[in-house]
């Protein structure tokens, strides 16, 4: 076996993210049905499915914010368990963005990207800098890095949240309807900037109703009603040929 | 041929015309603020009434037929006199130091001008390191402060040695050696041991408030359980109760060398309740903080305990910084109340002289208590104003 075969080998099978039959209940509320999924290192999932479905939540048990009640979720080679500690190494290695930015508004947008590298990964006030400005650069807003984030457009918000995450350099982003509090013409910025992302061969998970961007660059689109996966496949076969009568209901309903 | 057309063409901006009188200016301001509705017009001019009324009155008995200076209170006795400010400028000294030895003053002024001036490094946003000023303040003042008020016994003299020896310090050692004599606190009196409540509540409340406030949310069952019983208990119960139980109670529970003595027991009571009300107050603002702000603290890896400190805590003070100073200021005017546990202070100073034969007559108590409330409210004013600009100046990060 050459080193090639080897190397070839060892990036085909690293999962980012492997998720086995994952239940959670709120209360009595059973919203999570036995989730099974794998994430290949570099792969991007784009998911969705009608509101209340359980999106929200099974991205959030990627990196704990919330807890799954039974199966297993190994993220990079860890599984996630009570362990704190644990939980939040994993989280420094997974970026999240959320559909309401969760800016921290008493800090400058430049402080909310060098927060974590500095308190968490111990960086230097200089090196946490350079890497901020080098991501502010990446979103195309640098010269906003003394603004305060509410000070900002929703876009430009929403560009400092992405920003802020790639500070941490994640090995995973998962995003969170990250457009659906914007304007429409502020949209296409933060498309932009995830498709960039992506064609840099980001591993991802976006939870999103853009079916452009879900064409244009995931290598999977998984739709999810009740809980339950209901259909995972690449795009061109998800969107010419939906199998399931839920996901062609679904796609009628938001393609028009 | 038709006549070469004359064309005009100004070369500067013709000046702008001032805004009609109905628009700005202070007519305007008055219609607009004070006579823009019936309701409001009739308040106005009862206002004015008011004012008309009770101004030349206060102002005649305050400044106009007030006596300022007199050996004694005859003058003060005479029919018509107003406030008689020779008496507060004759017992301005027991105002403000009580019994405290008349030759030991210095250390009480050294102690509130360094307390002064450590409060301002504090408190005032653009000086620089702020981190210094709180250690010098928090952690070196009271010992200092202690030291200077009290005098030193054997046990602080061992520590001022030490500490000579450590750093070295001829200074120091000199200090050791002529030692400040020792005044019991049965002699601290007046404004000084007033603003010594204030502050020590003032100062505990804010650190002792947050840990509570924080232990209120714990997930240690034990830890929420106490803070809560605290909470509630101290918060059910009048401030005089507390400084009842903590002048009778104190002594009961720790052994009789140990009792604090009759000026620390009122201090602790006024701290532990000043910081109860803190931690409700602080608990209101951490409440108001949006759940976002954790999660996307939590989601950036940060611990617990980091997320609390750097995001969640700041926002939440900064959201209550109404709140706190409210409590200061109603801490501030309570701090009377230890006067009822034999505690010396600002009004009970007053209190006892205004019988004094020399002066007694029928406008000292008056003067004296007019003394009282302007201290009072200067202090409270300064207060309110300064959250204010605190208010204002942390609003950026909230506003567009
Ligand atoms: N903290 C909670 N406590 C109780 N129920 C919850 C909680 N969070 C979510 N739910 C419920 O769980 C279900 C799934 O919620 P989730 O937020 O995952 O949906 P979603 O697919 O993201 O929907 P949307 O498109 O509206 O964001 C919903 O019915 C919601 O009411
Ligand atoms: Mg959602």
């Amino acid at each position: 076996m050459t080193d090639a075969d080897l190397r070839s080998r060892a990036s085909a099978h690293v999962v980012a993210i492997e998720m086995r039959d994952v239940h959670k209940w709120f209360g009595r509320f059973h919203v999570l049905r036995g989730i099974d999924l794998t994430v290949n290192r570099g792969e991007r999932i784009v998911v969705c499915g009608p509101s209340g479905s359980g999106k929200s939540t099974l991205i959030r048990c990627i990196n704990r914010l919330e807890t799954h009640q039974r199966g297993t979720i190994v993220v990079d080679g860890r599984e996630l368990t009570d362990d704190t500690k644990r939980t939040d190494e994993i989280r420094r290695d997974v970026g999240m963005v959320f559909q309401h930015f969760n800016l921290f508004p008493h800090l400058t947008v430049l402080e909310n990207c060098t927060l974590s590298p500095i308190w968490t990964l111990g960086k230097s006030q200089k090196a946490a800098t350079e890497t901020a400005m080098h991501f502010l650069e990446r979103v195309r807003i640098p010269e906003q890095a003394h603004k305060y984030p509410l000070q900002l457009s929703g876009g430009q918000q929403q560009r400092v949240a992405i920003a802020r995450a790639l500070c941490m350099s994640p090995k995973i982003m998962l995003f969170d309807e990250p457009t659906s509090a914007l304007d429409p013409e502020m949209v296409k910025e933060v498309l932009d900037t995830m498709v960039s992302l992506a064609k840099d061969g980001m591993t991802m998970i976006c939870v999103t109703h853009e079916m452009g961007f879900a064409r244009e660059v995931a290598d999977r689109v998984a739709f999810i009603d009740n809980g339950e996966f209901v259909e995972i496949n690449n795009p061109e076969e998800f969107f010419a040929h939906p199998r399931h009568d839920r996901t062609k209901l679904f796609l009628s309903q938001i393609l028009r | 041929m038709p006549p070469p057309q004359r064309t005009f063409v100004r070369s500067e901006f013709s000046p702008a015309l001032p805004p009609p009188l109905n628009v700005a200016g202070p007519f305007a301001w008055v219609r607009a603020n004070l006579f823009n509705s019936v309701l409001s017009s009739i308040l106005t001019l009862l206002s004015i009434a008011f004012i008309l009324w009770i101004t030349p009155g206060l102002v005649r008995w305050l400044l106009i037929d007030a006596v300022w200076s007199a050996p004694d209170g005859d003058a003060c006795r005479a029919p018509g006199a107003g406030a008689c400010w020779a008496y507060v400028r004759a017992k301005i000294t027991f105002f403000t130091y009580g019994a405290y030895p008349r030759d030991a003053l210095w250390r009480v002024d050294l102690t509130l001008v360094m307390g002064a001036g450590l409060a301002m490094w504090l408190l005032w946003p653009d000086w620089p390191r702020k981190g210094i000023a709180a250690v010098l303040f928090f952690a070196i003042y009271p010992v200092v402060a202690f030291i200077l008020l009290h005098g030193m016994g054997d046990g602080s003299r061992a520590v001022v040695n030490a500490a000579a020896n450590a750093f070295n310090s001829d200074v120091l050692r000199d200090v050791a050696r002529n030692s400040l004599p020792i005044i019991g606190t049965h002699l601290w009196g007046g404004i000084f041991v007033s603003l010594l409540v204030a502050t020590v509540g003032i100062v505990v409340s804010l650190p002792m408030g947050v840990l509570l406030a924080l232990g209120r949310q714990s997930r240690a069952p034990f830890i929420r359980f106490f803070c809560i019983v605290l909470i509630e208990v101290v918060r059910g119960v009048p401030l005089i109760t507390v400084l009842f139980m903590a002048n009778t109670m104190l002594p009961l529970f720790v052994p009789d060398a140990w009792t604090p003595d009759r000026l620390m027991r009122p201090l602790i009571g006024v701290a532990l309740f000043a910081s109860v009300y803190m931690a409700e107050v602080v608990r209101g603002g951490l409440q108001a903080v949006p759940r976002g702000q954790h999660e996307g603290a939590m989601a950036l890896g940060l611990s617990q305990s980091k997320m609390m400190r750097l995001i969640v805590m700041p926002q939440a003070l900064t959201i209550v910084i109404p709140g706190i100073v409210n409590s200061f200021i109603a801490l501030f005017k309570d701090t009377t109340l230890v006067a009822i546990v034999g505690v010396f202070d600002f009004l009970r100073a007053i209190d006892t002289q205004r019988l004094d034969p020399a002066w007694n007559g029928p406008t000292i108590s008056t003067t004296g208590y007019a003394f009282a409330a302007m201290f009072y409210f200067v202090f409270c004013f300064a207060m309110s104003r300064y959250s204010l600009m605190m208010e204002r100046r942390l609003a950026h990060g909230r506003k567009r």
